[in-house]
């Protein structure tokens, strides 16, 4: 039996889709999960996908942070279940606090679409095996509240301890506190980045590279030979 | 019935990049002299019953963990008397 790995939907999610077909190309069974449900279907691990959750009319993923599927996934997170959060995924995150610091709009205060260069800082997070450490790759980014902001003490830690998982290269598309992409939590299975490596999984489309499908080959590896 | 303001404001240390656009937009609407513009949120709670200590802690459990981002935003509180109709 192959992993299942969730995918949530909350009303204004966009790239639940895309995401469930990551999943299905790097070989796992996706699980669609609706933002009321109180129980994770015994999925296997999580991604949190990108959009607009509830509008973020407060702050990017402040009210989805309080939807009933985050009951058990902080419960569960907190206990090693893997969980991805991309973009929204990723805002969300923060402000459930499962990753520090939190995410300001853009500091051109505008929506940007690109192809963005980054190298994985961390390859030994739970989704990041099948990259090496140094690595650099291109994967779409597409956001408009994107600039990762910490206080220095939060900052120096994250660097200290190895969880900076990626770094903008060559630009700094959102203003964000040295050039951090994404990064995880102590322990390497809660990871969010901005970038969207879902859209980079197939040749045909995205950067016309598959930069993006590690993330879903490294988690499959994890959960198949757990 | 009582309304309480809740205030949400970045911390100052935190830049402000909408508050700079509408900071530079204001020479050439021709106000000038105003050096630095900040943007907050006002949220205006409309309370059923009495504003007593209980009620306001509550509230302020609820600024701590919802409408402000303790990370990057400071918050006040404070009660404003609604105008009672005249008889």
């Amino acid at each position: 039996m192959t992993a299942r790995i969730g995918v949530v939907t909350f009303p204004g999610s966009l790239d639940d889709r895309d995401t469930q077909r990551a999943i299905r190309v790097a070989g796992a069974e996706p699980v669609a999960l609706w933002h009321k449900d109180k129980d994770l279907k015994q999925v296997d691990a999580v991604v949190l996908c990108g959009g607009f959750s509830y509008g973020d009319y407060l702050r990017a993923g402040a009210i989805a942070r309080f939807s009933p599927v985050m009951e058990p996934l902080l419960e569960q997170a907190k206990a090693g279940l893997p969980v991805l959060g991309i973009c929204n995924g990723f805002q969300i995150l923060t402000e459930a606090h499962l990753l520090p610091g939190t995410m300001l709009r853009n500091d051109h205060l505008h929506f940007i679409c690109r192809d963005q260069k980054l190298r994985v800082e961390n390859a030994e997070t739970s989704w990041t095996t099948d990259y090496t450490a140094g690595q650099e790759i291109h994967i779409p980014l597409k956001n408009n509240d994107g600039q990762y902001v910490a206080d220095a003490y939060t900052l120096d830690k994250l660097e200290a301890e190895g969880r900076v998982a990626f770094r903008y290269l060559d630009f700094n598309p959102n203003g964000s506190q040295r050039d951090i992409a994404g990064v995880t939590n102590e322990a390497g299975n809660v990871v969010g980045l901005m970038p969207h490596p879902e859209h980079a999984v197939e040749p045909l489309i995205g950067t016309g590279r598959t930069d993006g499908l590690p993330f879903f080959t490294s988690i499959l590896k994890k959960l198949v030979n757990a | 019935m009582a309304r309480v303001v809740v205030d949400v404001m970045l911390k100052p240390e935190i830049l402000d990049p909408q508050g700079q656009a509408v900071q530079r937009a204001l020479p050439r609407l021709g106000f000038d002299g105003i050096s630095d513009v900040r943007q907050g949120k006002r949220f205006e709670l409309e309370v059923d019953g009495p504003v007593d200590e209980a009620a306001l802690a509550r509230i302020h459990d609820l600024a701590e963990s919802f409408l402000a981002n303790t990370v990057i935003e400071d918050f006040t509180i404070r009660v404003e008397e609604v105008a009672e109709a005249v008889k």
